[in-house]
């Protein structure tokens, strides 16, 4: 599993904007979640046919 | 909102229905996501920075290790000073009046003179500590300070312990906390301090305290981009993310008026929860409760049911 | 009897329970977005947790620091972690723009934000007992805010052991808790019908 694994062992960047300091990981774990929400909201349901009732 | 309205909240749907299978979408929903943590965990693993022991202080930061130990003796360090739950040296930190750090008690007593610097000294096999323990204890508490401080100005000044010239006026300083960096630096520290209350520990507390009295520990954090005031509350060691959910706890952090605050850790709690009960009671709040029709993404989730029903 | 206590427990309990509400095989026709399965995915990611959670139980809080097994394992339990937070966090965003709240869905939305928050809690004792300098490193910084309102005379976040207990046994009893209460809630009342979906509703229960 080590051998297959991406080293993340090495220091952070960091996203600054004025008193704003976020990782990157952590940037991108947030930038996750605005877009899953976007996509959830936008990306029609797959609907089968209605009982009618 | 209308009675009407409040009506068919309540009501129970007798509107179109259709089939929906929800243990077969549980059952996709975990497969979906073991197959997406087990593939990111086989591609990013998981952060394991190895625990710092007081053997790699004395080893890599000597006089970082020995002024420590000489604040530990004046009663200058953080620990020393440091209120309840281990001990009276100070009133802890207070929301006006309210001195709840203080009125919580001493209920994990730390005295760090003697459970960090003395009682380990006690297994050092150097002959000359009893005789420079025996000087201490006989020494009256004034004099035991003015030892101490007078020594860790010393070392201050000469950056470094090990070029601070011999001096009567450190009193047995030296020789007390240079016997503690060598039991330190040999290994047996982190054991004495572990094993007070039983020889298989599972509590920390003793070594913690004083490896975070260190100038040593506290620049390891910095580096790693983990301090309060770097936002390190969200981080984590590496590039791996870290608590990101703690944003908002660790924003207050970096704006006044808590970053300058003494105060600040009892004013932030405060201000959480605060926060949380508006967070828990959210439907209850005016205008906030009133957001989701003011901003429509309801329009967009329910696309589907308002174009059919021309709404 | 209707005064025999185990008369009343029933009666409060199992009979007010409608098989077709507990479990139900079809939904209103407006259920039909993928904001909706939101919250079964954060059910999930805890599942994923509790299972990676039970297998590093069992083999000891030191076990993945030398075993390569362990440190995979370890990975799992932390990604799921990561993966919970931004799944509840969707959910939580979805259940608060479609006013989920409305007709006496109040409770419902309470054990949702209390879920939230005995999570926290739960990560924050998990991370305490890694047994490594993060660990180290989070109990020494922790240490001063919860002393600050005295909750460290309670709870000592350096004692490893304490942490260890509250974040394997009384932790994720609390989270289980307050989930199960979560969605016998959100079954008994069912899903929320759109804002203003009064035109076509009809009958009462």
């Amino acid at each position: 599993m080590a051998l297959l694994a991406l080293s993340l062992n090495g220091p952070a960047k960091f996203f600054n904007w004025g008193f704003i300091s976020v990782s990157i990981p952590n940037l991108i774990m947030i930038g996750c979640i605005f877009v899953l929400f976007i996509l959830a909201l936008v990306i029609p349901f797959p609907t089968h046919k209605e009982d009618g009732k | 909102m209308s009675t009407k309205e409040r009506n068919v909240d309540l009501a129970k749907w007798s509107g179109p229905k259709r089939p929906y299978d929800l243990v077969k979408e549980f059952v996709i929903a975990l497969v979906v996501v073991t197959v997406l943590v087990g593939a990111l965990a086989a591609l990013f693993s998981s952060p394991d920075d190895r625990a710092i022991t007081l053997q790699q202080w004395g080893q890599n930061a000597p006089s970082d290790f020995v002024a420590t130990a000489t604040g530990e003796l004046a009663g200058s360090t953080i620990s020393a000073g440091y209120g309840a739950p281990y001990n009276t040296a100070a009133e802890g930190l207070n929301l006006g009046p309210l001195k709840i750090q203080k009125w919580a008690g001493v209920t994990i007593p730390v005295n760090p003179a003697e459970d960090f610097v003395l009682k380990p000294l006690k297994s050092s096999i150097d002959p000359a500590v009893p005789g420079a323990v025996a000087t201490w204890n006989g020494a009256s508490s004034d004099q035991q300070t003015k030892w101490a401080s007078d020594y860790a100005s010393a070392i201050e000044k000469a950056g470094d312990a090990a070029s601070v010239t011999a001096d009567a006026a450190y009193g047995p300083v030296p020789i007390l906390t240079n016997a503690l960096l060598h039991l330190a630096q040999e290994g047996s520290l982190d054991g004495l301090l572990t094993t007070q209350v039983t020889p298989l520990p599972s509590d920390f507390t003793m070594p913690m305290l004083f490896l975070a009295d260190g100038a040593y520990f506290d620049d390891l954090g910095a580096k790693q981009h983990l301090h309060g005031d770097q936002w390190g509350m969200m981080n984590e060691t590496g590039s791996y993310p870290g608590q990101s959910w703690l944003w908002m706890f660790s924003s207050l952090y970096q704006i006044e008026p808590f970053k300058s605050s003494e105060n600040a850790d009892a004013q932030i709690f405060f201000v959480l929860m605060l926060l949380n009960l508006g967070f828990i009671f959210m439907p209850k709040l005016p205008f906030i409760n009133r957001l989701p029709r003011l901003i429509p993404f309801h329009r967009l989730i329910w696309r589907k049911y308002y174009k059919e029903n021309n709404l | 009897m209707a005064t025999m206590w185990t008369t009343r427990v029933r009666r409060a309990t199992i009979e007010r329970i409608d098989p077709q509400d507990a479990l139900p095989d079809n939904q209103p026709s407006y259920v039909a977005s993928w904001i909706y399965v939101f919250g079964v995915l954060t059910l999930a990611a805890l599942a994923v947790i509790i299972g990676s959670g039970i297998w590093l139980t069992t083999k000891g809080a030191a076990w993945w620091h030398s075993s390569s097994v362990g440190h995979y394992v370890n990975s799992v339990h932390l990604w799921a972690v990561e993966m919970f937070f931004v799944f509840m966090v969707v959910h939580l965003w979805g259940k608060f723009w479609m006013a989920a709240w409305r007709g006496r869905r109040f409770m419902t939305w309470v054990t949702g934000t209390f879920c939230f928050l005995a999570s926290l809690a739960t990560a924050f004792t998990g991370y305490l007992i890694q047994g490594n300098f993060d660990s180290q490193w989070i109990a020494t910084q922790a240490k001063d805010g919860l002393n600050s309102v005295g909750i460290g005379s309670f709870m000592n976040t350096l004692n490893s052991g304490q942490a260890l207990l509250l974040h394997v046994a009384l932790l994720p009893l609390a989270v289980g808790i307050i989930v199960v209460w979560h969605v016998i809630l959100v079954r008994k009342n069912g899903v929320v019908p759109p804002l203003d979906a009064k035109e076509i509703a009809g009958g009462g229960k």
